[in-house]
């Protein structure tokens, strides 16, 4: 048993912290800031040119070959920081995924301008009416000649806006089980049949709603097989699950309010917050899961590192970390007291903005990435054995 | 070599033989039978047999030369099983003992050692010459207290009274004084402040991880009952309230038990990536807050879906859902742990 980080992680966890010290600068966050946008390029190209995009391929296929902890690290580091990475996961899950099933067009056409850190790329699942329900989805790509025709929609399809393509999630046979007739094809953003529509998240972030009005394109940009769409899924997941996500919040959440209240802070009635007996009790609870947060997350990498998926360690870890974050965000608002209802920016110390804007998000937390719900479904039946709805046991 | 949660082969073999050991001796028959005094002392003389006691004691002592991981591996399975010996208490006891062994006979050292002679740590400081509420103070023939107005860390020897006080969790608890004890300083000033504050860590340490075994066990409970139990023509467990309610708690145990590890394997001397991340007076109130928490969630909650039958004594639920609160009270309430674990991380209240 041993709960020390390899050397290559702890250097590698070094390097990332050194490239977000040097790019989160007060222009980035003020650019974020005002955009809500979930990337910034200066940053994305730094960890482009450390070939970080390219950490999770072998290096038989010129990637870093970097390990599930190594991962998990830099997704870590990326949390904490509280840096705009999507078009950064998007990139790299696509990578991924392109190493594994891609043709040589997909390596040589996106998969290297990806890496490159030239392009980057959005995803296209949900969709208004279904986002649990992924395998529901309804935007149809028809034959079209030797290509395919695509129409419908897409939600919180983030950095769209920034992106070159999106991996569209679409249904091309509705006369079979619902998972069987799907398929992914990379789409070009630029293509006149496409629209992006701004859509603002409470917490000041920008994703995107977006429409796909005979969108025609050729067969090469199908990626995986026609009405394989699951199969791609299960590989797209198989990436994430061993970088169990959303313990990092918690981190960033932690430093800054802890970083407040030893300022010197005062709530609106001139008391000392580092005196504050529930500032504190606030406090310790939020170290309390984050530490607990971070070891389920290690947990799930070293699972993955065995050559396992870690289905079970991936769902308790996001279950655990994004309602913890949930408690922490709604109890460090509620000690900071009335003046935490105030959207100052940083006129009361970045500590208390980001409590408030933390409170704001919460909620993204326990939604994006696989509901809560989802979760609990997939823990207590996969995991505890409990009957499946209508079963007789 | 990056983060690895494998048990070595020899650990297993202790979690195994624990377990085992355990399962067999430790019966809801013998956990009622011993209820009012708290203690089973057939079970006591046979788990000395095992070595398990005496494992994570120095060589020289006759110990079995082993850190305080194995001991949580031991202390989970005693929790898991809810026997009724001072398992925790006693390691905790003589490992303070056998640091401090200069000022100590060694035949009172090798009973200890032996589990002959069983030992205890008054975890809460006396008032006016009183350790009240001690654990396995109705059965300890040894009782370590700390002193805080002579600031001394001192060994009271003498004859339990073999009568437990009345309470919720079925501990042998008993205060005790000085009276008709031998009396043995151990340490004074600021060398017996900190062995004082080390052990009552380790007490938090050995706890927490039997609040995970307890709260394992109650798990499976649980989720056993709600398989079996059929109304509306299904079984209960089909049904998504029911189930969510149970979803929360595998992630939870695997973190407590995680935390409780990592916190005995930094008192055994292991290097993480981060010196918050194995410091004892951190991680012990953290892995004792998080157990206990834990704990009382999922006892309730498996009280609760064992319906009308949660609440009779002749189940076994509600002994689970006893002893979950019991334990971790007995040092201090959660508010008052929280605010010992702030006054760690952040300085103490009214500081500079």
């Amino acid at each position: 048993m041993d709960f020390a980080s390899s050397p290559e992680t702890v250097a590698f966890r070094r390097e990332v912290g050194e490239v977000l010290g040097e790019y989160l600068t007060d222009e980035l966050w003020a650019r974020v800031k005002q955009t809500g946008t979930l990337h910034d390029w200066n940053l994305h190209r730094a960890i482009a040119d450390r070939g970080w995009l390219a950490a999770a391929l072998p290096e038989s296929l010129g990637g870093q070959g970097r390990d599930a902890e190594a991962l998990s690290a830099l997704f870590g580091e990326l949390e904490q920081a509280g840096a705009p990475y999507d078009g950064v996961a998007n990139s790299m899950t696509l990578a991924y995924i392109l190493g594994q099933i891609g043709s040589d067009f997909h390596r040589q056409t996106v998969q290297s301008a990806l890496l490159s850190g030239e392009a980057t790329i959005a995803l296209g699942y949900s969709e208004p009416e279904s986002g649990s329900d992924v395998a529901a989805a309804a935007t149809r790509a028809r034959r079209d000649g030797d290509g395919w025709v695509i129409n419908g929609q897409k939600v919180f399809t983030s950095v769209a806006e920034e992106a070159r393509w999106v991996f569209l999630l679409t249904r091309t046979n509705p006369d079979v089980p619902k998972h069987r007739g799907l398929t992914f094809f990379i789409v070009p953003l630029d293509d006149p049949g496409v629209e992006i529509q701004a859509v603002h998240t409470l917490n000041g972030k920008r994703t995107n709603i977006t429409f796909y009005d005979d969108v025609r394109v050729g067969d090469e940009w199908r990626v995986g097989e026609i009405d394989g769409g699951w199969n791609v899924m299960m590989v797209a997941l198989s990436f994430e699950r061993g970088i169990a996500g959303g313990w990092g919040g918690g981190l960033h959440l932690y430093e800054h309010a802890a970083a407040h209240a030893r300022s010197g802070a005062v709530d609106a009635d001139g008391r000392a917050l580092i005196e504050s007996t529930a500032y504190r009790a606030q406090l310790m609870r939020t170290l309390i899961n984050n530490e607990v947060a971070e070891l389920l997350a290690q947990r799930a990498a070293w699972v993955a590192s065995s050559g396992a998926l870690p289905g079970q360690e991936g769902a308790e870890c996001k279950l655990f970390a994004t309602e913890a974050y949930v408690a922490a965000a709604r109890g460090l608002h509620d000690a900071l007291g009335p003046s935490a209802v105030l959207q100052n920016g940083d006129a009361d110390g970045p500590g208390a903005a980001v409590i408030e804007q933390a409170y704001r998000g919460a909620p993204l937390a326990t939604t994006l990435g696989g509901t809560s719900e989802i979760q609990k479904n997939l823990i207590s039946e996969r995991g505890l054995g409990l009957p499946r709805p209508g079963r007789v046991g | 070599m990056p983060v690895d949660l494998a048990l070595s082969d020899d650990q297993q073999a202790v979690a195994e033989l624990a377990a085992t050991f355990f399962a067999r001796e430790s019966t809801i028959e013998r956990i009622r039978a011993a209820a009012r005094l708290g203690h089973d002392q057939r079970l006591w003389d046979a788990l000395q047999q095992t070595g398990l006691v005496s494992m994570s004691l120095g060589e020289e002592v006759g110990g079995g030369g082993v850190g305080l991981l194995e001991a949580v591996l031991v202390a989970e399975q005693a929790g898991h099983h809810l026997a009724p010996v001072p398992l925790v208490e006693h390691i905790v006891a003589a490992r303070l003992m056998e640091r401090h062994r200069a000022a100590l006979p060694a035949d009172e050292l090798a009973a200890v050692v032996s589990g002959d002679r069983i030992a205890t740590l008054a975890i809460r400081p006396t008032v006016d010459g009183v350790a009240r509420l001690v654990p396995a103070g109705a059965v300890a023939d040894h009782v370590i207290v700390f002193d805080p107005d002579t600031g001394t860390l001192t060994l009271w020897s003498g004859t339990p009274s073999g009568r437990a006080l009345a309470n919720v969790a079925d501990l042998p608890l008993a205060d005790r004084t000085s009276a008709g004890s031998t009396v043995i300083e151990l340490a004074s000033g600021q060398q017996a402040r900190a062995a004082f504050a080390a052990a009552v860590d380790e007490w938090r340490i050995l706890t927490a991880a039997a609040l995970v075994g307890l709260s394992a066990a109650a798990l499976e409970l649980g989720v056993e009952y709600v398989k079996r139990r059929h109304q509306f023509d299904v079984p209960i467990g089909s049904f998504q309230s029911v189930k969510h309610g149970l979803a929360e708690f595998p992630g939870r145990i695997a973190g407590a038990r995680l935390l409780t590890q990592r916190a005995a394997w930094g008192v055994d001397g292991g290097v993480a990536d981060n010196p918050d991340q194995t410091d004892p007076s951190r991680q012990a109130p953290m892995a004792l807050l998080f157990a206990a928490d834990l704990a009382i969630d999922v006892t309730y909650r498996t009280v609760h879906y064992h319906g009308g039958y949660g609440v009779m004594e002749e189940e076994d639920a509600q002994l689970y859902y006893r002893r979950a609160k019991g334990w971790p009270l007995l040092l201090a309430s959660p508010d008052r742990e929280l605010e010992h674990l702030a006054s760690v991380v952040l300085g103490p209240k009214g500081g500079s």
